[in-house]
C-alpha cells in the first residue's frame, strides 16, 4: 500500500496535543461537538509525528470552517463551499503536505456539493472531516440538506420538503476510494477512524455525525444515549463479521436481491464485512441502512480502496515530459515554430 | 504564357465558407507562408459560436482575413481587396464589406438553385449582373479540385474538401508565396492517413499550377518583404503569446505555473497551450467548474506556486467571490479575462471590451485590484509577465483583460531575448530567531505582507476572508481595524502607480490639441486611424493605457494637457465613465458594440471630426 504520507516531513521531536493549540480563544457555542472534534484531532495529530508547518487545514464557511484558526498548523478559511478546490490545488502541487478539509452538512453538500462530488472522483490527496449536524448553525438555524424531511425551522415553518442526501451513498455514488462515518462523542471511534483516513492514499471522506446543542439538540440521540447505543449502532469493522446490539445478538445478511437485512446473530449466513472490496455495491447497501430515526446506523470504514491519486499522476505527467523532451528551455520554446530572421 | 507581375505594396484577403470548410485553416496556413515570406501582417479569425451550423446557411459562415504589406501595419485591414467566397452564403455574408474594384473568386460548384434559395438569393447575383463592380472569378473550385484527385484512392467526399487547399495554392501562386512550409504541415497533419495527406498536397498544388495556366488570372501580384528591425520572428496569436508569457513568468520567477481553468470560448487555447507544456512544471487542471478553477489556483498560490486562472465574460462572474477572497488573504493570483461580447452568454465568439468595469470594480466590499490589459496578440507576451510581477511583488490578484481579437488575432513577433525579460523574485517569507511571525506585517514601501508558504517551520499561520487585525492578522471586528485595513489594502493597490511607467503621448507635430486615448485591444485601430489622419495633414496626439488600474502617475496630467480627449472603447463607455469620475475630465466616447474591432477609416473620421469641430 503506498503510504500517503511518505514525502511528509517527520518531527523528530516528540509532539503533544499542545503543540497543535492556537493561543486563539475557542468560540464555539459551550457545549458544541465540534470542541470533541477538535480535541480528538489534537490529540491524535501527534501520532502521525509529522512537521506541523507541513500540515494545512482548508476549510468553507460555517461553524465548524472555523477549525483552522484554532490548529497551530498552516491554516486557510476560505469561502463557502470551496474548501475542497481550494486544496485541490494545494495537494496537487505540494506533495509535502498532508491536507485536511474541515466542512459542514451546508458547506459541503449544498453549497459545494460540486466540488465534492469531483475531488472524490478525482481522488486527490486530501482528507475530508464533513462536521454534519443536520442543521444550519452559523445562520442560526435553518434545515440543511442532510435534515430530515418535515423538518421545522425558521425557514420551513410547516416543515421542510426535500429529501436529505445521505452524505455516505452521495461519496461511495462519487467514486470516493475512502468513505467512513463516525461520531463526536465518540473519541476513541473518531480518533480511529481519521487515523485510517490519514493512512490512506487519496480522498477520505470522514462524516461525523456532531451535535448542533443550539439549533438540533440531540440529533444523534439514539446513537450517544447509554441506554439504547449499543443496540443500534452498527460498528463497521474489515474482515469480521457484522454484529450488533447490546447482546450482540443482531446482525446482518444479504439478500438474494443485494439488500441487507437486520437478522439475528445466529443465523447462516452472517455477512462479514468488507470495506476493500472492488465492488461498491456492499459499502452502498451498507450506507442504506442508516435512517433518520436511527433504528441501525453503521459506523466505521464503509470502503477503502486503493486506486491511483490525481496529484501523483499529474506529478508523473510532469516527469514522464521531462524525461521525453528534457526540461523546458525557454528560449527554445519562443523559437519554436515557424521563424525567419530579419537583418 | 506570360503572365504579368505586379508589385503591390499591401493587401487584404478574406476567406469565406462554411464552417466545415476549412477556412480557418486555410488562412493559417496562407498567414504562415506570408510570415515566412518576411511580409508584416494582421489577421482577423471570424467565425460562428456553433461548430457546426446548418451547412449552406448564414449563421454557418466562417471567414478569416489577413492583411500583408510590405511596410509595418497595425491592423487585419478594413476592406478586403479579394474575397474567396466558397458558397453563396459566404458572398451574400461578406460582399457587403468589398469595395467597388475589388476580386472575388467564387467556387461556381457550390452556387446550385437551391443553395441560392437557402440564403435569399432569388437570381444567381453571379448571372444577374449585380456583381459588376468586381472583378469576378467564377471558378469550379469543387469539381476541379475532384477531377485533380481522381487517380488518388480516397472518397469522393474526402476529394471534395480538399477544395480549401486547393483554393489556397491558387492564392499562394497569385501572391507568390512560398509553399514548402504547406507541404510540411500537411505531411505532419495527415501522417497517419498518407493518402488522404497526398491527396490534399496535390489539391494545393493543382490549385497552384491552375493559377500559372489559366487565363482567369492574367496578373500575379508581389508585395515585397517589410522592413521590420533585424532579429528572429515568428506569428504569434494572442491566446499563444499570453500562454507563452506565462511559462515565462514561471521561468523568471522560478515558481512553478500552476492554471485552474475550465474551457470557455475565446480562452480554451490558453489551456490548451499550457497543458503542452509540463516539462518546464507547469500544472494544468482542468476543473469542474469556473469557481474551482480559480479556488485551485488561489490554493496552488497559497502553496507558492504562481497561480493562473484563465476564463472569459460568464466565468469572470462566477470568479468573483474567489478573486475577493484573494484580496483579503493578499495572495499573488493571476485572472486572465479574454472578453467577449455579453451581457451573459452573448456572443461567445465575437470580441468586446465591456467588461473592464467588472474587472475594476465587480466585487462585493471595497476589493481592489490591478487590472492589465494588452494591446496587441503579441504584446499578450509582455502583460503576462507583467501581471506576474505585480501579482508577486504585491501579493495581490492581477486581472488581465484581453480579448477576441486578441486571442484569435496574430502578427509577426520579434522573439525577445531570454535574459532581457524582467526578473521575479517570489521574497517567501522566512523565520526570524526570537520574533513572533506576523502574517500581515507589511513591507513599509510596497505594503505588501509576507508570503509564507507551508512548509516553512515557524511560520504557521492561518488567513481568510475573516476581516484581520493589522500585523497579526488574527480575526478582527475592531471597527478602527476594519477601517484601516480597508484603506491599507487601497493604498496598496494605488501604490503600484509608482512602479508602472508613466502615459506616453505620440504627438509628433508636438502641437496637437486632441488627444485620443484608448485601451487593450483597440491600439491597432486607433494607431492606423491616427496614421491616417497624420497623413491627411491633421494634427492628433495618441496614447494607450496598458494599466488600467492603477492608472499611470501622470494620467489626469496628460488629459488636462489637450483642449479635447476621444475615448474609442468596443463597450458603452467603461472608461470615459472612470476618466470623467475621477478626474472630472470631459472626454467624447466613441462606442460601437458589435462584437467586431472597430475599422481604421471609421476611427479617422471619428478624430477628424472632433479636430474639426
Amino acid at each position: 500500500m503506498t503510504d500517503p504520507l511518505a514525502l511528509v516531513p517527520k518531527d523528530p521531536e516528540r509532539q503533544t496535543a499542545k503543540d497543535f493549540k492556537t493561543d486563539q480563544e475557542v468560540r464555539w457555542c459551550p457545549g458544541c461537538g465540534d470542541y470533541a472534534i477538535l480535541a480528538a484531532v489534537q490529540g491524535f495529530l501527534p501520532e502521525l509525528g509529522l512537521r506541523r508547518e507541513n500540515v494545512v487545514f482548508v476549510s468553507g464557511i460555517g461553524c465548524s470552517s472555523r477549525f483552522p484558526y484554532y490548529m497551530n498548523t498552516y491554516g486557510f478559511h476560505s469561502i463557502h463551499g470551496r474548501a475542497p478546490a481550494i486544496a485541490t490545488g494545494l495537494a496537487s502541487s505540494r506533495p509535502d503536505l498532508s491536507v485536511w478539509v474541515v466542512t459542514g452538512d451546508g458547506d459541503a453538500l449544498s453549497i459545494g456539493g460540486n466540488h465534492l462530488i469531483h475531488s472524490l472522483r478525482r481522488n486527490v490527496n486530501l482528507k475530508i472531516l464533513l462536521f454534519n449536524n443536520r442543521i444550519y448553525g452559523l445562520t442560526k438555524g435553518q434545515y440543511s440538506p442532510t435534515s430530515e424531511v418535515g423538518k421545522i425551522t425558521k425557514s420551513t415553518p410547516m416543515g421542510s420538503l426535500d429529501s436529505p442526501f445521505n452524505p455516505i451513498s452521495l461519496a461511495i455514488g462519487a467514486e470516493a476510494s475512502f468513505v467512513a462515518r463516525t461520531i463526536d462523542s465518540d473519541r476513541k471511534h473518531l480518533q480511529s477512524v481519521l487515523r485510517a483516513a490519514a493512512q490512506h492514499n487519496g480522498t477520505a471522506l470522514v462524516e461525523i455525525y456532531q451535535n448542533c446543542n443550539i439549533f438540533n439538540d440531540d440529533a444523534f440521540l439514539p446513537l450517544k444515549d447509554p441506554a439504547r447505543r449499543d443496540d443500534v449502532t452498527v460498528r463497521l469493522e474489515h474482515g469480521e463479521p457484522i454484529v450488533f446490539g447490546a447482546e450482540r445478538d443482531k446482525a446482518l445478511r444479504r439478500t438474494p436481491s443485494g439488500a441487507i437485512e437486520v437478522v439475528s446473530a445466529d443465523e447462516p449466513g452472517i455477512l462479514v464485512h468488507d470495506a476493500k472490496a472492488e465492488d461498491p455495491s456492499l459499502a452502498f447497501s451498507l450506507s442504506r441502512l442508516d435512517s433518520p430515526t436511527f433504528e441501525h446506523t453503521p459506523i466505521g470504514i464503509f470502503r477503502q480502496v486503493e486506486r491511483p491519486t490525481y496529484d501523483q499522476l499529474m506529478r508523473e505527467q510532469l516527469d514522464e515530459a521531462v524525461a521525453q523532451q528534457g526540461p523546458g528551455d525557454l528560449a527554445g520554446l519562443l523559437a519554436s515554430g515557424d521563424t525567419w530572421r530579419i537583418d | 504564357m506570360t503572365k504579368q507581375v505586379q508589385q503591390l505594396d499591401r493587401v487584404i484577403i478574406r476567406f469565406a465558407g462554411d464552417s466545415g470548410d476549412g477556412m480557418q485553416l486555410t488562412g493559417d496556413r496562407f498567414t504562415q507562408e506570408t510570415a515566412a515570406f518576411g511580409n508584416d501582417l494582421s489577421t482577423l479569425p471570424n467565425f460562428p459560436a456553433e461548430i457546426r451550423a446548418p451547412a449552406g446557411t448564414l449563421p454557418g459562415v466562417s471567414s478569416f482575413q489577413l492583411h500583408f504589406a510590405d511596410h509595418d501595419i497595425v491592423t487585419p485591414g478594413d476592406a478586403p481587396n479579394v474575397l474567396v467566397a466558397m458558397n453563396p452564403a459566404a458572398l451574400k455574408a461578406n460582399v457587403a464589406d468589398l469595395p467597388r474594384g475589388a476580386d472575388l473568386i467564387v467556387n461556381t460548384d457550390e452556387f446550385t438553385k437551391r443553395a441560392l434559395t437557402k440564403v435569399g438569393y432569388a437570381e444567381n447575383p453571379l448571372e444577374d449582373g449585380s456583381l459588376d463592380e468586381y472583378r469576378v472569378h467564377s471558378l469550379p473550385l469543387t469539381s476541379m479540385t475532384v477531377k485533380a484527385l481522381e487517380d488518388f484512392d480516397i472518397s469522393k467526399k474526402d476529394a471534395e474538401r480538399a477544395k480549401n487547399m486547393f483554393a489556397l495554392g491558387l492564392l499562394s501562386w497569385l501572391y507568390h508565396r512560398p509553399t514548402d512550409a504547406t507541404v510540411r504541415f500537411l505531411e505532419l497533419k495527415f501522417a497517419k492517413k498518407p493518402e488522404i495527406m497526398k491527396a490534399n498536397i496535390a489539391a494545393f498544388q493543382a490549385g497552384w499550377s491552375y493559377g500559372e495556366t489559366t487565363e482567369s488570372f492574367s496578373v500575379s501580384y508581389e508585395i515585397k518583404p517589410a522592413t521590420l528591425p533585424p532579429g528572429l520572428y515568428r506569428n504569434i496569436s494572442g491566446n499563444t503569446a499570453l500562454a507563452y508569457g506565462l511559462v515565462a513568468a514561471g521561468s523568471r520567477s522560478g515558481l512553478p505555473v500552476f492554471l485552474g481553468s475550465y474551457p470557455i470560448t475565446p480562452a480554451s487555447d490558453i489551456l490548451h497551450e499550457l497543458s503542452k507544456h509540463k516539462r518546464f512544471g507547469v500544472r494544468t487542471f482542468q476543473a469542474e467548474d469556473e469557481i474551482a478553477a480559480v479556488g485551485a489556483a488561489l490554493g496552488a498560490s497559497f502553496g507558492g506556486s504562481l497561480g493562473v486562472t484563465t476564463t472569459s465574460g460568464p466565468g469572470i462572474s462566477l470568479k468573483s467571490e474567489t478573486v475577493g477572497l484573494a484580496v483579503a488573504t493578499e495572495l499573488p493570483l493571476i485572472v486572465i479575462d479574454v472578453q467577449r461580447a455579453g451581457p451573459s452568454t452573448g456572443m461567445p465568439t465575437k470580441t468586446e471590451q465591456a467588461d473592464l468595469l467588472q474587472a475594476l470594480h465587480g466585487r462585493n466590499g471595497e476589493a481592489p485590484v490591478p487590472v492589465v490589459a494588452p494591446c496587441t496578440p503579441s504584446d499578450c507576451f509582455a502583460i503576462g509577465i507583467e501581471a506576474a510581477r505585480i501579482a508577486v511583488k504585491y501579493r495581490t490578484p492581477v486581472i488581465v483583460l484581453s480579448d477576441g481579437y486578441l486571442a484569435n488575432g496574430s502578427e509577426p513577433w520579434q522573439i525577445p531575448d531570454v535574459e532581457s525579460l524582467p526578473e521575479i523574485t517570489p521574497g517567501f517569507a522566512e523565520a526570524v530567531e526570537g520574533e513572533d511571525f506576523q502574517p500581515f506585517k507589511r513591507d513599509p514601501e510596497t505594503l505588501a505582507r509576507p508570503w509564507a508558504i507551508p512548509g516553512t517551520a515557524g511560520l504557521e499561520h492561518r488567513i481568510g476572508g475573516i476581516e484581520k487585525a493589522d500585523g497579526t492578522g488574527n480575526i478582527s471586528y475592531d471597527p478602527a481595524n476594519h477601517d484601516l485595513m480597508v484603506r491599507l489594502r487601497q493604498a496598496k493597490i494605488d501604490g503600484i502607480a509608482r512602479d508602472i511607467p508613466p502615459l506616453a503621448v505620440d504627438d509628433p507635430s508636438g502641437a496637437a490639441r486632441v488627444l485620443v486615448l484608448g485601451w487593450g485591444g483597440t491600439y491597432g485601430a486607433i494607431t492606423a486611424a491616427v496614421r491616417r489622419v497624420r497623413a491627411a495633414g491633421g494634427r492628433i496626439a495618441q496614447a494607450h493605457l496598458r494599466h488600467l488600474n492603477p492608472f499611470p502617475a501622470n494620467i489626469e496630467e496628460v488629459l488636462r494637457s489637450y483642449d479635447k480627449v476621444v475615448v474609442p472603447e468596443i463597450n458603452l463607455g467603461q472608461l470615459a465613465l472612470l476618466l470623467r469620475g475621477r478626474y472630472l475630465v470631459d472626454v467624447i466616447g466613441y462606442n460601437r458594440v458589435r462584437g467586431l474591432p472597430f475599422k481604421a477609416e471609421e476611427l479617422q473620421t471619428v478624430l477628424q471630426d472632433v479636430i474639426d469641430s
